[in-house]
């Protein structure tokens, strides 16, 4: 009898999906790293992606936030578009970095805002307010610059080249030299916003409340869940980690082009899903996201070190892997609900 | 008929309100702006045909590969509760396959075209059971299932066509992109009429409207029923197959080649866009086709009116956004409850006056 009490707690379903995609990407990567060999040995491989990928990354979380409360937001990659060619507008006119800093954050905040007043309190489709957002963010992308820009500020081409560089993960060139791990500061805003978006959603109220409302959403409103308050709060989040996104793709790229992140916002579905997150809401995680797009990353990097350079194989692979991974959470998820109904 | 008058004047169009709302608006605006606008010219093409010209005609013209893809993407809509976001890519390989065929046969004649378009048609099917099986056998939520056709579509395009952008010039394909000679009408136009007739047809001659609905509203009631909702959800998927093998042939004929990159572009958020704007319920259930295929030519309307204020190419997006958004705030649950109460406020404040007045 004694025994019992101790008996392992399941694994919830967000865990489950989550779990599934880390395992995956693990032996995913072991097997890389012994049959191509090559950039996978070097430790400099996980940073290289992380730095391609940290808008990427804080962008799928502000999605999995919404995803997370059964909504969509697919304007995400305009609206980083539109934060790049603005503030790159600005800091090239002789502009203060800080200002470009809240001039990002104050243009993710406004569609966020707008969109999510939209959904929430006029009750209209998540899909159709934020498809006219994203329509809207490209247009104004070109409306302010047809033509690709460059960053010209001294201060700011300074700021990003700060690069925190770790030694003793380098690696020696073939030339003899050590090159030593590089990782730009991007990489840390996209951890940071990670680690905070984890503990907004484990352990505060409002987390709580957007997976309350993503489950069922009657069943929120009787437990005194301001529904309509909590989900606006998801679609500003949402906006605000666009333009964050936005401010570190630019301090990667340091150009700014009128397709820039184009796609994005099906990439950020993708790295979503296969961390687990359901569309239909109430299931999600953000460290399943972050290995989501990471283990899309990795798709896309093997195939390159394969020899398979055409650029359809790519696509191609990473829809195979979707399909693949797809599958896999519905069989799982299906074959888990009937044992428990037995 | 005085009932029948008032009850449209109270209930409104129903479901059509919006849409009709939003044409009326665009034509007054026109109107208002510049008469010219909806002028139509008979006049000769460079092949000597007599042909009509105006901005009227390229409206319903541009708009026809829209207004095909958007009546499948209704029932689709309907039947899953969901959107099929592949239908430009599944387009691009439907349109590859059409010349892959074209190419292969020696003469170009009505024989080889024909049997180009059914293997097209083949083609879009298999791709879209494809996507119906994992919606319907997977109960995987449509947008996610056809994300991965997306994704990879026209990398598959590409491949058919080997990575060229093969040309086919016939008077045949001609004939299909732009008019057969006689007939001053664009051809896709009457495809479009055609296309419309079939559904119509169909809807009639079948209970396929009341089960894609039923199955919409409530999938588990409807198989309590004895209604195969895995086959209907299916059928939907391969229905648009056939609507995408249709719009994916005119494109390449308006061209005359097929460019996997660039074939229908972006044109599945249009068509969702055209499905809303027709006032169909993205969540599924109740459907009108004739909602979509108006919601079509309300969007190539307004494309067409910022073009002629010359707004340039890649800055309408932006504006067509500003009135996507009012169009959809009009029509949203909560403005139109607030409209009614106002306005039953208004009716039942009359007599009150009235019999202050007695």
């Amino acid at each position: 009898m004694e025994k019992k009490k101790f008996r392992r707690e399941p694994l919830t379903d967000t865990q489950l999906l989550m779990t599934i995609t880390i395992c995956i990407f693990v032996v995913m990567y072991l097997l890389a790293m012994l049959l191509l060999k090559g950039g996978f040995l070097h430790a400099q491989q996980v940073f290289d992606m992380l730095n391609d990928n940290a808008s990427l990354i804080i962008v799928s979380c502000g999605l999995t936030i919404v995803m997370i409360t059964g909504g969509i937001d697919i304007s995400v990659g305009a609206v980083t578009s539109l934060v790049v060619m603005s503030c790159i507008l600005y800091l090239n006119k002789g502009g203060n970095i800080f200002v470009a800093v809240a001039l990002a954050l104050g243009i993710g905040i406004a569609f966020g805002v707008i969109q999510g007043f939209l959904i929430s309190y006029l009750e209209i489709q998540p899909f159709i307010v934020t498809l006219a957002g994203m329509f809207f963010a490209r247009g104004m992308t070109t409306i302010l610059s047809v033509n690709p820009q460059k960053v010209e500020h001294e201060a700011f081409s300074k700021f990003r080249d700060i690069k925190i560089v770790i030694p003793w993960l380098g690696y020696t060139a073939k030339n003899g030299n050590l090159v030593p791990a590089r990782i730009e500061l991007g990489v840390v805003v996209a951890l940071v916003c990670l680690v905070l978006i984890f503990l907004l959603l484990k352990f505060h109220r409002l987390g709580r409340g957007f997976y309350a409302i993503g489950g069922n959403q009657t069943s929120a409103l009787m437990l005194g869940i301001n529904v309509k308050m909590t989900r606006f709060i998801s679609y500003i989040l949402s906006g605000l980690l666009s333009g964050i996104s936005g401010f570190v793709f630019m301090m990667h790229t340091g150009a700014g082009n009128a397709t820039n992140a184009a796609g994005m916002e099906m990439n950020a579905i993708a790295s979503s899903i296969i961390g687990g997150t359901l569309l239909t809401g109430g299931v999600g995680n953000v460290f399943g996201t972050f290995f989501g797009t990471i283990t899309l990353t990795t798709i896309k990097k093997i195939v390159v070190s394969s020899g398979l350079n055409d650029p359809w194989w790519q696509s191609i692979t990473t829809g195979g892997m979707l399909c693949f991974f797809i599958l896999l959470q519905s069989v799982v998820l299906s074959r888990r609900s009937k044992k428990k109904k037995a | 008929m005085k009932d029948n008058f008032k009850k449209i004047f109270k209930g409104g169009l129903g479901q059509l309100t919006i849409p009709i709302i939003a044409i009326c608006l665009l034509v007054i605006f026109n109107l208002i702006r510049d008469p010219a606008f909806f002028s139509i010219a008979l006049s000769h093409n460079n092949e000597g045909n007599l042909v009509l010209s105006g901005n009227l005609i390229s409206i319903i013209n541009g708009a026809s590969e829209l207004a095909i893809l958007a009546m499948g993407m209704t029932l689709v809509t309907a039947a899953c509760g969901g959107q099929d976001i592949s239908v430009g890519a599944a387009a691009a390989i439907a349109g590859s396959a059409f010349v892959k065929i074209l190419k292969s046969s020696p003469n170009i004649n009505g024989v080889t075209v024909i049997a180009a378009f059914l293997f097209a048609c083949v083609v879009a099917m298999i791709f879209g059971s494809f996507n119906g099986t994992l919606v319907s056998v997977f109960k995987i939520q449509p947008m996610i299932a056809t994300l991965i056709l997306y994704t990879c579509g026209r990398s598959i395009a590409y491949w058919i066509n080997g990575g060229a952008t093969p040309t086919v010039d016939s008077p045949i394909i001609n004939a299909i992109g732009s008019f057969i000679p006689g007939i001053p009408i664009p051809t896709p136009i009457l495809i479009v009429v055609l296309v419309a007739i079939v559904f119509k047809l169909v809807f009639h001659f079948t209970s396929l409207e009341l089960f894609t609905q039923s199955v919409g509203i409530n999938g588990s009631a409807a198989r309590l029923n004895g209604i195969n909702s895995t086959f209907i959800k299916l059928l939907s998927f391969i229905i648009l197959g056939v609507c995408v093998a249709i719009a994916g042939t005119i494109g390449v004929s308006r061209l005359g080649l097929i460019n996997h990159e660039t074939l229908l572009l972006d044109v599945e958020m249009d068509t969702i866009l055209a499905v809303a704007i027709g006032g169909n319920n993205l969540g599924g259930g109740k459907f009108k086709i004739s909602g979509s295929i108006i919601g079509a030519y309300v969007i190539q309307m307004l494309t067409i009116t910022l073009y002629a204020m010359k707004v340039s190419s890649t800055d309408v997006k932006a504006y067509k956004a500003v009135v996507i958004i009012l169009l959809v705030v009009i029509g949203s649950p909560v403005i139109k409850a607030k409209f009614s109460k106002l306005m039953n406020n208004i009716k039942n404040r009359k007599p009150a006056v009235a019999k202050g007045a007695e």
